[in-house]
């Protein structure tokens, strides 16, 4: 079995194999990264950083990109950014 | 502000794929201090992205030659601007570092086309590559049905390795036609490396159905993808699906070497014949100056790395390996060229610009990029228009504008280094570009 890391996603714990980005994590928690500006759902698109569908809150820092960011244990992630 | 770290070097790499692994190599066996920077958290770029630790039988080689040449490898990086000549601004995670160089090469590599469709901004609707990218990443797809929609030859990359990690692959739908596929499919033949790839990806995907003449039309759900409607042949056909990844083939990334003042013509960074760019002792290679692929990549990235480290005569003698290696590239722009009807996908209220939420509708009455953004705030989102200026672009043939820093967005405290940067320029030097 592969190693496990716990984040914490909009305050539930989520577990994901090590190695994982935080959008795996998100995708995974079925939930969406960001509301669009028309209070769309969205998911990450481009998977390499450039679209910022992705864009997240993780361990306090606004617009970060979850599509580049390996989970680590007890990171705290908010999906709630326009 | 935060603290700064300041690091110089003779040659400074910017991107980590295949072109940039070359480079830093060869200016780095030369006898130059070379550092290679990447905003990924892994250097290989898109291509060899989770690669580089040495299951890629490709990548090993660089990467083993990389490690032994004392190449200064900082990942996680994010340039944003040059306040002056030879200085480039960065941004972590956590901090800002100044990144100090004598010659500079651009491997910033491509990025994918994406068009708008009816219902493209739903949950798992990806890009090809992009999808292929968030597997790569951990997320698990055995067992799930994906449909691979778009055009080029990394639809069926995609395609490939998605099945191989237990992906049932429903349908390629490939936009270009049999007879453009077959044009392109004699220029592949008379590359041995290119056709034994193209056989082992042909045998990898025996039993998937691929169908040109192909492309999506709309995809259904409500918030998360169901179901994608797609044009085949003339006919519509709706396939229920897991995930759409669908991309329409590579666009440069071209927004470094434009803020460095290089010349950009067709929308590709002009080198000359020692990859030089209009900018002296500022080198590109790959995909910014034309999609070619690997091998092209990796011999543009040779050639830079070695003038970069004054090394003209060794160069020279993979002048022929290029001249081969572009031929493909040629072939790659007839064969997958889009076809005009992909610029009636979108209805009036399709989003084009997902940042700000503009729909066609209120693009289509504007006459340039820069009237659209003025008024509809197209492009003006957190992307800076890299998704939806290459769609627009082909949608109403707008031209894009120049660049202007920071060519990502950044934190407020690393603007403000901006200013402390400039404020440290010498009397005599230039600050603008």
């Amino acid at each position: 079995m592969p190693r496990v890391v716990s984040v914490v996603i909009n305050g539930s714990v989520v577990e994901v194999a090590e190695g994982a980005t935080v959008a795996v994590a998100v995708s995974l928690a079925q939930q969406s990264c960001r509301t669009s500006v028309t209070g769309e759902p969205r998911g990450p698109l481009c998977g390499m950083g450039i679209c910022f569908e992705c864009r997240m809150t993780i361990n306090g820092k606004p617009y970060s990109r979850s599509c580049q960011i390996v989970c680590e244990p007890g990171m705290d992630v908010r999906t709630d950014e326009q | 502000m935060s603290s700064r770290d300041q690091l110089r070097y003779d040659v400074l790499v910017v991107g980590g794929g295949p072109a940039g692994l070359a480079a830093a190599v060869r200016a780095a066996e030369s006898g130059m201090r070379v550092a290679i920077a990447d905003d990924n958290f892994k250097l290989g770029g898109q291509i060899w992205r989770a690669a580089v630790d040495g299951e890629n039988a490709e990548a090993a080689p660089w990467v083993k030659r990389l490690q032994r040449a004392n190449v200064t490898v900082l990942c996680g990086l994010r340039i944003f601007d040059q306040p002056y000549n030879g200085l480039l601004l960065a941004e972590s995670l956590d901090d800002v570092c100044e990144l100090r160089y004598e010659k500079l090469v651009v491997t910033t590599g491509a990025r994918e086309r994406f068009l708008p469709f009816p219902g493209w901004t739903l949950a798992n609707v990806f890009g090809a590559g992009g999808l292929q990218a968030m597997v790569k990443s951990g997320l698990p797809i055995h067992g799930k049905r994906v449909v691979v929609a778009g055009t080029g030859p990394l639809l069926l990359a995609v395609a490939a390795y998605l099945r191989r990690h237990g992906a049932e692959i429903l349908l390629i739908c490939e936009q270009a036609s049999a007879s453009a596929l077959a044009r392109f499919a004699v220029t592949l033949m008379q590359q041995p490396e290119k056709l034994t790839q193209a056989l082992q990806l042909r045998k990898e995907l025996a039993g998937v159905a691929l169908s040109t003449s192909t492309w999506p039309l709309a995809a259904h759900g409500n918030h998360v993808l169901e179901s994608v409607t797609i044009s085949k042949r003339e006919r519509s056909q709706t396939l229920g699906c897991d995930y759409l990844a669908c991309g329409f083939h590579l666009v440069p990334n071209t927004e470094l070497a434009a803020l460095l003042g290089c010349k950009i013509d067709g929308g590709f960074v002009q080198v000359d014949e020692h990859q030089q760019t209009s900018v002296p002792g500022v080198f590109s290679s790959g995909e910014p100056t034309g999609i070619g692929g690997v091998e092209l990549s990796l011999v543009e990235g040779e050639i830079a790395g070695l003038m970069a480290a004054g090394k003209s005569d060794v160069a020279r003698r993979l002048f022929s390996k290029r001249a081969r290696a572009r031929r493909l590239a040629k072939a790659l722009e007839r064969a997958f060229r889009l076809r005009p009807e992909l610029t009636t996908l979108p209805s009036g209220d399709t989003l084009v610009c997902r940042c700000e939420d503009v729909p066609f509708s209120r693009l289509r009455t504007y006459g340039s990029w820069r009237a659209a953004k003025l008024q509809t705030r197209c492009g003006m989102g957190a992307c800076q228009g890299r998704v939806c200026g290459p769609a627009t672009e082909f949608l109403f043939n707008w031209k894009p504008e120049s660049v202007r820093p920071p060519i990502s967005p950044v934190r407020l405290a690393s603007l403000a280094t901006i200013v402390g940067a400039s404020e440290s320029v010498h009397s005599g030097l230039s600050g603008g570009h």
